[in-house]
């Protein structure tokens, strides 16, 4: 089993330099990074001459690349090209706020969905399965900015209506909170939810499917010919089986998380990882941006390391290999 | 023990005793009575060899009297089937889910798929006496389990308990599926084509370990194959099974010497055999009936040589009569013509 | 010959039935046609093309065949915006400004501040998103299938190789990393936005492609072919390509509807199709200041997104029980 881990591990490396790679190369042939700062108007020839310096942009692409893996480790990926503002210290403050967003939303789907899903599965065909099959379906048309925007509709002109506030359509605290975790609740929840709706579309789908497919299997049949109570071979035999792919999906339904994110964000008005991202690119400020590609790189992998971890320790016959 | 059946004598309380069991399917194109009026009975010590094509219902017959059809395509619509005086088929599902495993065990086919991959043979094994007996605590299962698995014959059982199916070959989870199969001592035990799935060199092992369960537990035992071979070698009695109905039943050496069914008939003159000269085999022409489209008649008369485009045959359902012992039963109108037929196997033993 | 069994098959296509020579011990008696009507009750096999099969399979979800026919009236709408469209995608008349939804002046989706209609403004719309989507299908669905042909035919180093890149490409955040190419390398027309989001989406089709060559290559007909000397392509454009079309055929309609979800998204952001083209996205992003006031402007262009890939989706759906049936199905 360690053998596993550490197998995997060291496997996640190559990755690692491999995407940076290609996150410096893409990010860098997409033009001169300086486009924006040269517009502004009144900059001089020095402060430019003194961009270029620091960021070696003359120098070979290779070198440039080394430099800016350097960088990272030593100098938290320097400062933004606009403003000269560190990097990584924003990148940190952002990061908390869009992980408290995202893991909410990931775990709110994983147990709706699960819930859902294993309920579609057992009692299929039925008025429940059809009405989660619908609200699947709807999840899966519907895009998540606008989502996000029909909610805020509702829920301001709930407040407008009746003078109570439910939710927040925007922003992550207010300022003066009696209580600031029931506050930053009540900021969070309309992101979380919008987040969570598509994840909860997806994995009910994906949970009733497979317990299907082990519920009809031969070893269930077994355990029923047993004498095994029902509710028993669904939460022990079936549910198992059934679990192990949905692990593997949550996992690796984080990157896709992170582009959740980024609209929500933007909508919300959240000072989170996507509208740092948002705001950069909107200045064509490359730095930040490769940053932030790289940061979120490193967030994903490690998630596909704890996936393929937890699925080995789920499933026996992957151990061995 | 031993039957005095073929001498027509006392015969025990059977068993199991099915009477009149209809199952019906309904599918897209229409509703398909897998199992249409079947009744046999399987006492205590024998083996009772069910043989059919795919399709002939063989396996719904057993299944859907465990409850173990899914209901919703799946519907019982008539019959009785008594297992130590009780109807299965009326009884609650807590009773029934009592029954099985404890007094009524089943042995499917595909072994690597009929195990679960992720828990042990031993916890799988030891699930089957706790489920019965809550007061069973995982030590004792446990060494009950190993207990079982030297019965069956699996080396190293001390080890192999802890293992996980994929690390046993298809022979040894075929031993572990019957191990668990006998845990609890059951009255009944079905095998539903137990060897289709292993090697030929295996096979003969597995007939062997189940000969051995048999004689251990004095069940009942159902033994449905399509393999003429596995019957010869294990039932004591026969029932041939086409359409979802039975054809003929009798003990084995009647069905294999004298049967009275064309149907039985041309399955045994369809095997091959190594000590006869022939020239072609002989299968019985044609397909089993769609069973959507079951024409009326007898289900078997578009294939029968007997039939020869006879009326009756093909307006008036043959029903399952006694000949001349009440043991052997076949359901055809010109079953006594067949009277002179020998199959070829009597043939050639006159012959030599 | 009557069909024994009318209502389980009357609306079927009929196919030729299998021929049964009569047989031989038949006694003279019988004449040939009562001989042949016995022999074939009971023996009714109905042989059906695949095809049959599948278009039968397909037609029989209500909810696809009609989720297709709104489909295909969608599709003319933007093939035909010009002629729809009473006003045109810029088009202002201030004297209509403000309008809510409603017959006058055919403003069906109302208008916004500057007195646009956005009824015109969404067919304007639906016609980039198909336009889109469609060359993100067929871009993918090409790489995609060739890419997972010769990386699951040839197998052993190639395919492990080909399939890591794979997994590299699908290492990143796929929104946000087509988010920063599209900001960083795209010029707001339809067609770079195409190739950028195609350049992500073939990876699910080599995939699949590639596990189905895997297991095809196995096949006899395959070895079959080589022995019979066929040459590589040949064999895989002939014998495996056709035979993987049922998942080709359902991944292309479900890259379609992400196409256009994501789409929509890049040019709500501002990021993708931006103006003077159209874009569904970017009409919800200008109303998106007005939203209390005049809530329509919002829910119009966004509900019309939904309807598109909520039809595709139930087609989709539709096509991939019609098409693969082994798969175990989920009933929309």
């Amino acid at each position: 089993m360690l053998i596993f881990v550490v197998r995997r591990l060291l496997y996640s490396i190559p990755v690692l330099i491999i995407t940076s790679f290609l996150i410096f190369w893409a990010v860098t042939v997409s033009g001169d990074p300086l486009t924006t700062v040269r517009q502004i108007p009144r900059v001089s020839q020095d402060t430019i001459n003194a961009i270029i310096e620091r960021n070696h942009l003359l120098e070979p692409f290779l070198v440039q690349y080394w430099e800016w893996v350097k960088s990272a480790f030593t100098d938290g990926f320097g400062t933004t090209l606009l403003g000269d503002a560190p990097i990584m210290p924003d990148i940190r403050r952002v990061l908390g706020n869009t992980l408290q967003l995202i893991i909410a939303a990931e775990i709110l789907s994983v147990i709706l969905a699960a819930i859902i899903g294993v309920v579609s599965a057992v009692r299929q065909y039925s008025a429940f399965d059809y009405t989660a099959t619908t609200f699947s379906f709807l999840g899966f048309a519907t895009p998540t900015f606008f989502l996000a925007l029909l909610l805020q509709i509702l829920f301001t002109n709930l407040y407008l209506s009746t003078d109570v506030r439910i939710f927040f359509t925007s922003g992550l605290s207010s300022a003066g909170a009696d209580n600031f975790f029931i506050d930053r609740l009540q900021h969070l929840a309309l992101p979380v939810i919008t987040l969570a709706v598509l994840g909860i579309a997806q994995f009910s789908r994906y949970v009733r499917a497979s317990m299907l497919e082990v519920v009809n299997s031969d070893y269930v049949r077994t355990a029923k010919a047993k004498g095994v109570k029902k509710r028993n071979v669904v939460m022990k035999h079936a549910l198992r089986n059934a679990l192990i792919p949905f692990v593997t999906a949550i996992a690796l339904d984080f990157g896709g998380l992170f582009g959740g994110a980024i609209v929500t964000e933007t909508i919300f008005g959240i000072d989170g990882m996507g509208r740092y991202l948002v705001g950069h690119l909107n200045t064509r400020d490359v730095y930040p941006v490769m940053a932030w590609l790289m940061i979120t790189s490193v967030i994903v992998i490690l998630f596909n390391l704890i996936a393929d971890v937890i699925y080995g320790y789920l499933d026996p016959r992957i151990r061995y290999d | 023990m031993l039957s005095t059946r073929r001498s027509g004598g006392f015969v025990p309380e059977p068993v199991l005793s099915i009477r009149d069991l209809v199952v019906d399917f309904s599918t897209d194109d229409g509703v398909v009575h897998a199992v249409d009026g079947v009744s046999y009975d399987v006492h205590a010590g024998e083996t009772l060899g069910v043989v059919g094509e795919s399709g002939s219902g063989k396996s719904v017959t057993v299944m859907s009297i465990l409850g173990l059809i899914p209901i919703p395509p799946g519907k019982v619509t008539r019959g009785e089937a008594f297992f130590k005086g009780v109807d299965l088929l009326k009884v609650r599902e807590r009773e029934l889910r009592d029954i099985r495993g404890k007094d009524i065990a089943m042995i499917f086919q595909d072994p690597m798929t009929s195990l679960n991959p992720v828990f042990t043979v031993g916890e799988q094994i030891g699930e089957a006496i706790e489920v019965h007996d809550p007061s069973v605590k995982e030590e004792r299962a446990r060494a009950r389990a190993i207990e079982l698995l030297q019965l069956v014959g699996v080396p190293n059982a001390e080890r192999r308990v802890d293992q996980y199916p994929h690390e046993y070959s298809g022979g040894m989870r075929q031993r572990a599926m019957i191990a668990m199969s006998i845990a609890n001592e059951p009255s009944l035990l079905i095998a539903d084509e137990p060897t289709t799935a292993l090697d030929v060199t295996i096979q003969a092992q597995i007939l062997e370990v189940m000969k051995k369960a048999q004689v251990e537990t004095n069940a009942a035992t159902i033994m449905i194959t399509h393999d003429l071979g596995i019957i010869a070698e294990m039932a004591d009695r026969v029932a041939v099974m086409y359409a979802g109905h039975i054809v003929e039943v009798g003990d084995v050496d009647t069905i294999f010497h004298r049967p009275r069914h064309p149907y039985t008939l041309g399955l045994m003159n369809s095997l091959p055999r190594l000590e006869a000269d022939e020239r072609w085999l002989k299968p019985i022409p044609g397909q089993p009936p769609s069973m959507i489209n079951v024409p009326p008649g007898c289900p078997f008369h578009p294939r029968c040589e007997l039939s020869r485009g006879r009326e009756i045959c093909r307006t008036e359902f043959p029903l399952l009569e006694s000949l001349e012992s009440s043991q052997h039963k076949s359901a055809c109108h010109f079953k006594r013509e067949l009277a002179g037929e020998t199959s070829k196997f009597v043939d050639e033993e006159a012959a030599s | 010959m009557t069909n024994p069994n009318p209502s389980a098959s009357e609306h079927l296509p009929r196919a030729p039935q299998v021929d049964r020579p009569p047989s031989p011990d038949a006694t003279p008696s019988i004449d040939a046609d009562e001989l042949t009507s016995f022999h074939e009750e009971g023996l009714e096999v109905v042989a059906r093309s695949q095809w049959q099969l599948a278009r039968r399979r397909f037609f029989r979800h209500k909810l696809a065949v009609g989720s297709l026919i709104v489909l295909m009236i969608i599709v003319l709408v933007g093939v035909f915006a010009e002629q729809i469209a009473p006003y045109s995608y810029r088009e202002q008349v201030p004297l209509d400004a403000r309008m809510a939804p409603t017959l006058e002046g055919q403003h069906y989706f109302g208008t916004d501040v500057l007195g646009r209609d956005y009824f015109s403004r969404t067919v304007f719309g639906i016609r980039t998103s198909l336009y889109v989507a469609g060359v993100v299908a067929l871009l993918s669905t090409l790489i995609g299938a060739l890419y997972g042909a010769v990386s699951g035919y040839f197998g052993g180093w190639i395919d492990n190789m080909m399939m890591r890149f794979v997994d590299l490409v699908l290492t990143l955040p796929i929104l946000a990393v087509l988010i920063v190419i599209a900001a960083l390398l795209g010029n707001g027309t339809p067609i770079r936005v195409a190739v950028i989001l195609a350049l992500f989406y073939w990876t699910t089709l080599a995939r699949i492609i590639r596990g189905n060559f895997l297991s095809l290559r196995e096949k006899e007909y395959v070895e079959a072919a080589k022995a019979s000397g066929a040459s590589d392509i040949r064999i895989i454009f002939r014998h495996m390509l056709p035979n993987s079309m049922g998942p080709i055929v359902v991944n292309a309609t479900l890259i379609v509807a992400t196409a256009i979800l994501v789409e929509a998204t890049l040019s709500f952001l501002g990021f993708g199709v931006q103006p003077p083209e159209p874009a569904l996205g970017k009409l919800i992003d200008d109303a998106r200041g007005f939203m209390q006031s005049m809530p329509w402007l919002v829910m119009a262009p966004g509900v019309t997104i939904v309807v598109i890939v909520l039809c595709i989706n139930f087609v989709g759906d539709g096509l991939r029980d019609a098409l693969d049936p082994t798969q175990r199905r989920l009933r929309a």
